[in-house]
């Protein structure tokens, strides 16, 4: 199903459609992450992922263009260096250990640790939340800090300039 | 390498190479699509395709959710899956929806400033651009840029 | 807008229930899925829809502009804050442990309530930021071209 959603997306001009096809997308991924445990995720993923990237994409629209052009660029080399670089990707997942397996090296050290520590340290029943917030706060700081800085760049780029890009197209008209 | 392509090697195996499909459509839409819309689009399509890369890194199998009862009162029976790749990636997402937004904020600019979107027609007025003021200043201010 | 009168009654009705499942996630994330992150994404998704389906101007008389880029910062201060006062108390940065030093464990109910909360308010505060930065541009096409 994911691989058919991005697969219709390649082939999709019209970029309304595209902005909901990458909203399905989302919706299949958030189904996806419930299968694998991940509750949290797989939330913010539909929030996120459905709502508002959906929104962004669409108001990016409506400033922008509704079609892609027909590019008269041949696929021959994209297509290539992807092959390619997949074919490697699938050579270093070859020593991975199996789907799963309880044994694997991800599941024998922090994990464990963490899943022990935070029913006594923490006393909290989210694991989630006493990782994000307490065991790794600084990387959460962090990651506020870019949400932040994200932000201010959007409002530097966007807005407030609205004034000066009409005088822009003023001084265009002149000229011509 | 030591491995067998047996019936279990390659079902705990599908899934990384489910993912690495995916991520190399995303790929192949950054790459060959002249729309920085779907370029956009394409780089969203191959970030999810990391996220459930790590996601199924940390599943354990007969696992749920690592979530404990409210009364704390744990069975020792009960398999947790990692909760580690969990918090990484939900902070990502927040943090790559951010991203998107300035880079969808870029695109309006572009539009803005060249009245298009496509990589072709950019680079060209790009180019037209530097020939003329190539042919203003001359040679002398350093060559074409 | 004016004629999608089943849209507008359905939005007023949902979007305090919106805001209230926000609040749930963000105060009941200790206990079951959710957190500051999720929080913020839907609290701010209320007002979008708001805005989407009356106009800008009208959820901007409830939201305005000046405080949404406040709270932009209020949320960060807010916990890095939170990391700066447990320094003082004598621990380490963002060692929860330090509000309550004789019960640790409670000390880090506080610590990550206030962090999460923290993390509520930017998030909510950036998204609601980047929709007015998309939504306040004079757009190219008309509502018919769509």
């Amino acid at each position: 199903m994911l691989v058919l959603t991005a697969i219709a997306v390649v082939r999709m001009r019209s970029l309304f459609a595209i902005a909901m096809l990458s909203g399905v997308f989302s919706l299949l991924s958030a189904l996806l992450f419930v299968t694998l445990d991940a509750v949290d995720v797989a939330f913010t993923e539909a929030a996120v992922g459905a709502g508002i990237s959906t929104v962004l994409v669409l108001g990016t629209l409506a400033l922008t263009s509704r079609y892609e052009k027909p590019t008269n660029r041949s696929p021959a080399l994209p297509l290539f260096v992807v092959i390619v670089t997949g074919a490697a990707l699938i050579y270093g997942t070859l020593d991975m250990p199996n789907f799963g397996s309880p044994d694997a090296p991800a599941q024998t050290h922090v994990g464990p640790d963490y899943l022990e520590g935070s029913v006594h340290e923490i006393d909290i029943p989210n694991v989630v939340t006493s990782i994000l917030a307490s065991y790794r706060g600084y990387d959460t700081l962090g990651e506020t800090a870019v949400v932040f800085t994200a932000g201010i760049g959007v409002l530097l780029l966007i807005s407030g300039l609205s004034g000066r890009r009409r005088r822009d197209d003023e001084e265009e008209s002149e000229e011509t | 390498m030591g491995f067998e392509l047996t019936q279990e090697y390659i079902f705990g195996h599908l899934n990384y190479w489910l993912f690495s499909v995916l991520m190399m459509t995303g790929l192949y839409i950054v790459v060959a699509k002249g729309n920085l819309v779907k370029k956009i689009v394409g780089l969203n399509i191959f970030q999810t395709s990391v996220f459930m890369l790590y996601i199924s890194m940390g599943k354990v199998t007969g696992g749920t959710a690592p979530i404990f009862p409210l009364d704390m009162q744990i069975d020792p029976d009960v398999i947790y899956s990692n909760p580690l790749p969990h918090v990484l990636i939900l902070t990502a997402i927040v943090v790559g929806i951010a991203t998107t937004a300035l880079g969808l904020a870029l695109i309006v600019r572009i539009q803005e400033e060249f009245n298009t979107i496509e990589e072709d027609d950019i680079l060209k007025i790009e180019r037209a651009i530097t020939q003329a003021e190539n042919a203003i200043h001359g040679e002398s201010m350093g060559g074409p840029a | 807008m004016r004629h999608h009168l089943i849209l507008r009654v359905i939005t007023k009705l949902l979007v305090g229930a919106i805001m209230l499942f926000a609040f749930y996630v963000q105060f009941h994330g200790d206990f079951s899925p959710g957190g500051g992150f999720q929080a913020g994404v839907i609290m701010a998704v209320a007002f979008i829809l708001y805005g989407l389906v009356f106009s800008l101007h009208d959820v901007q008389q409830v939201f305005p502009p000046w405080l949404v880029h406040k709270l932009i910062a209020l949320g960060v201060l807010l916990y890095a804050g939170t990391g700066v006062v447990s320094m003082f108390l004598g621990y380490g940065f963002l060692d929860y442990g330090a509000f309550t030093p004789d019960h640790p464990a409670h000390g880090q109910h506080y610590g990550i309530f206030a962090v999460e909360l923290g993390v509520g308010i930017t998030v909510t505060a950036v998204m609601v930021a980047i929709y007015y930065a998309f939504a306040s541009r004079p757009p190219r096409l008309s509502d018919e071209e769509w």
